[in-house]
């Protein structure tokens, strides 16, 4: 710890060595500062940048900023309550605010599924059907695309790049287009997010499949086996595991964006929250946000638990 | 390879049970999950009635669709009035641009004495804006425009009207137009129709390209990638396709329009000023900017305002859950409270949907970047908060411990023992969320926080804009994929091994 003070004290080498060392932290330190000014240049522009082209000044703004918290608060606490399970409303006055009752789905004569329940249902199916739909895509086109199973560089980088695309192509795009071929509905968002999960799933799997052991494949390859039983009794059973983990993990990923996609005509209980927060609803709002809350949390947790079950307590980045 | 016998056999079961004897669920487990999935789908496909809604989809629009991402039509047509005059037009915001005279439309002119009873003049011309709809009066050809006018007033006059109109598809394909019969031939097979006043009759038998309802009606032709057109007795029109986008530097109103690159090129570096106001670099440059129909420097604006998005809520949301992640982190902050508070903010922030918060943004500032980068930035605070507060409590405490058994401020045991440890992966999960975002902006746009995302989505609901559309994804493709590599050549230095 003293050696740095006794500057006058270094061997000829140990001076060398001594400067060596200061250069080296000067430059690094050059470095961060460059690096940090760069950022702060491009955050002070980005900033700039938005608040020109954003259609309320960032300062006029400003006190509105808890304007959604007005957007939230009922005429009072039952209201929630009331428009949650489609009760009748004291306050109903025939406008669209209060009329809970109308969004009723009754299986029998008296017994209903509350309106946003069905939608919530609906927009969980979505993102349930539509994670199965990309697993089963992904699952077939990762082994493709494994450094360690195909040796064909241009299959591999041809399924890789189609994956890339899948993964990179705006779903607003997807969502849309098949918006305007298939009628509205809940399909559009099912093929827009499956899509886009393929790409994101198949990438996850070919990296699992090219850090799996090799040994199973070798004694498979060893007794004669073919590419398909290799593969299936080598490498599958490895990344089953993982690979139902990652499953899980898209899947709370796309509960949140078949809301997003249903916000922008995917129907479901997003279309539902653009539409009463649009309105001014208070009550219907509030309802809707404390049932996807409600129903984030449960599946984040329900996940979290099996993938624990699955893979033990692996930290898994977040991908998407 | 040798062989066992019973004996053998059963002695190696009895030594491994837990592959022999598996229960139940540990052999079926597969088939079982497989099995549910399979009737989950089952279950979904009643769900979303999807065999009905593929039942109903208008498939052969999907074609169309997708064709006009990359290709575009112009649209000849044909009048016949009664009298046996001909007119050929082509509809206001043709690709062509006002007066285009083709070399695939052979026209022959001639004049002939129109005569109008003034009496159904007023009626004709009262008439005439509805039945030419969308054809407009902008690309009439043919002195047209000046016979709508004469004829409120003249009874009788001369006019130029078209007497043979001949439009070429390609090589096999043609439409010709006589005032009294319609020529079309397409792939060696002749299709013949006489136009009698408002009747129409084919000469023999319909090809197969060519399709009628019931005899009389308009007929229907489909020449495949070339393009298509349909018969009526007074209308006959006609749509060629051309690949590629029409206009995509200059539209029709531009000086430049129409003209070769090497035209153009000549033009700007050493023509006459064709506006005397300003160079014509600078004419055509303020022509590509605001192309009416391209709109570069509104999708460029929108573009960039997507990257901000993703950048600038990002950055804000590190910069927040950096110091948040050391009150949340169990090791470092030792009081419950502190930990189980930031914990929960986090589990709020994340688990509130960024569609909810980009709608209330967009409440409070109105549509525009700034609701989307405040959406970002409050999801992903509470989402890299979570991850960041988990790398803090798996640091190894040695290095901690070194620092502060020398007696360092606690400050500097921060800073000397655990930033080194886990400032590679704050900064490495930053930047994957930076490339993930800039793939999600697009879509909280769509909801109106600003960015492509509504332009992308505008694009869509008209369904006639498809080739926008396509331009849009390009430039969001190229622009993910210049992130991913930026972000993945950062991240692997970083963390000092090729990331993934």
């Amino acid at each position: 710890m003293a050696m740095n003070t006794l500057h006058d004290g270094f061997s000829e080498k140990g001076a060398l060595i001594e400067r060596h060392w200061q250069e080296l932290n000067a430059r690094r330190r050059l470095y961060t500062w460059l690096g940090l000014a760069i950022l702060a240049m491009a955050l002070t522009g980005s900033l700039w940048f938005a608040n020109e082209t954003n259609a309320g000044k960032f300062f006029d703004r400003l006190p509105h900023f808890f304007d959604f918290v007005g957007d939230m608060v009922p005429r009072d606490g039952l209201e929630v309550f009331r428009a949650l399970f489609d009760l009748p409303s004291p306050y109903d006055d025939g406008s669209f605010k209060y009329n809970y009752p109308e969004g009723r789905l009754y299986i029998t004569g008296s017994l209903y599924v509350p309106e946003y329940f069905h939608k919530m249902l609906e927009t969980l199916n979505i993102a349930l059907f539509s994670t199965i739909i990309g697993m089963v895509f992904g699952f077939l086109l990762c082994f493709l695309a494994a450094k360690n199973l195909v040796a064909n560089r241009l299959l591999r980088g041809f399924v890789r790049r189609f994956m890339e695309i899948l993964r990179a192509f705006p779903e607003v795009v997807l969502a849309g287009f098949f918006l305007a071929i298939l009628s509205l509905g809940p399909l559009p968002a099912v093929i827009a997010v499956s899509i886009h999960t393929v790409g994101a799933l198949g990438k996850l799997f070919f990296e699992v499949v090219e850090n799996a052991d090799m040994k199973a494949e070798e004694g498979l390859r060893a007794v004669g086996a073919s590419w398909v039983e290799r593969v299936w009794f080598g490498i599958v059973p490895q990344v089953l595991p993982n690979f139902m983990s990652y499953f899980l993990l898209r899947l709370e990923i796309n509960v949140r964006a078949s809301t997003i996609i249903g916000a922008v005509g995917g129907g479901g209980i997003g279309e539902l929250l653009r539409l009463s927060i649009g309105q001014g609803h208070q009550a219907k709002t509030l309802a809707i946000v404390l049932l996807l809350l409600v129903t984030i949390v449960a599946v984040d947790q329900f996940s979290a638990w099996l993938r624990r079950r699955l893979v033990g307590d692996h930290a898994f980045r977040l991908a998407q | 390879m040798t062989t066992l016998n019973p004996a053998q056999m059963d002695e190696i079961a009895a030594r491994h049970p837990a592959v022999f004897h598996r229960s139940f669920w540990q052999r079926f487990r597969v088939a079982v999950i497989a099995g549910g999935f399979v009737l989950y789908a089952l279950y979904c496909w009643w769900f979303f009635a999807i065999g009905h809604v593929l039942g109903t989809a208008n498939w052969n629009i999907a074609g169309t669709y997708l064709a006009d991402w990359v290709s575009y039509e112009v649209r000849p047509e044909v009048t016949i009035d009664p009298d046996g005059a001909m007119k050929l037009t082509y509809p206001r915001f043709s690709p062509l641009g006002p007066n285009a005279e083709p070399d695939w439309v052979e026209i022959e002119r001639g004049t002939m004495i129109r005569t109008t009873p003034s009496t159904g003049a007023a009626a004709d011309t009262a008439q005439k804006p509805a039945s030419m709809g969308f054809m407009g009066t902008g690309g009439t050809i043919g002195g047209s425009a000046a016979a709508a006018n004469a004829m409120a007033t003249a009874t009788t006059r001369e006019e130029e009207v078209v007497r043979r109109a001949k439009i070429t598809l390609n090589s096999s394909t043609s439409v010709e137009v006589v005032p009294d019969r319609v020529t079309v031939r397409h792939s060696g097979e002749t299709l013949l129709v006489d136009i009698a006043g408002s009747d129409m009759t084919v000469e023999g038998a319909l090809p197969a390209w060519a399709t009628q309802k019931a005899p009389g009606e308009k007929i229907t032709l489909s020449f495949g990638v070339a393009g298509w057109g349909e018969i009526e007795p007074d209308d006959i029109s006609i749509r060629k396709r051309f690949f590629g986008w029409a206009n995509f530097l200059f539209d029709t109103n531009s000086p430049f329009h129409g003209k070769p690159l090497s035209e153009v090129f000549s033009l700007v570096t050493s023509g006459e000023r064709i506006d005397p106001k300003q160079s014509n670099l600078s004419l055509a440059w303020g022509n590509i900017l605001y192309n009416a129909e391209w709109q570069h420097l509104d999708v460029w604006t929108k573009l960039l305002q997507t990257i901000v998005m993703a950048f600038v809520g990002t950055l804000f949301a590190m910069l927040l859950a950096f110091p948040l992640a050391f009150l949340a982190a169990r090791n470092i902050t030792r009081s419950w409270i502190s930990n189980q508070v930031t914990k929960r903010l986090f589990d709020f922030l994340r688990s509130v949907d960024m569609l909810i918060w980009a709608l209330f943004f967009t409440r409070a500032f109105g549509p525009g970047p700034l609701a989307g980068m405040s959406a970002i930035f409050f999801t992903d605070t509470g989402t890299l908060g979570k991850l960041y507060s988990e790398a803090l409590e798996n640091i190894d405490d040695k290095q901690r411990e070194g620092v502060k058994s020398v007696g360092a401020a606690p400050a500097a045991v921060q800073r000397f023992g655990v930033l080194p440890q886990v400032m590679p992966l704050f900064a490495s999960q930053a930047l994957y969320f930076w490339e993930s975002n800039t793939r999600s902006a697009t879509i909280i746009g769509a909801v109106g926080a600003g960015g492509i995302g509504l332009k992308l989505w505008e694009a869509m609901r008209t369904n006639s804009d498809w080739e926008n559309v396509a331009y849009m994804v390009l430039l969001i493709l190229i622009v993910v994929f210049v992130f991913d590599g930026i972000s993945n050549a950062l991240r692997s230095r970083l963390m000092g091994k090729p990331a993934h």
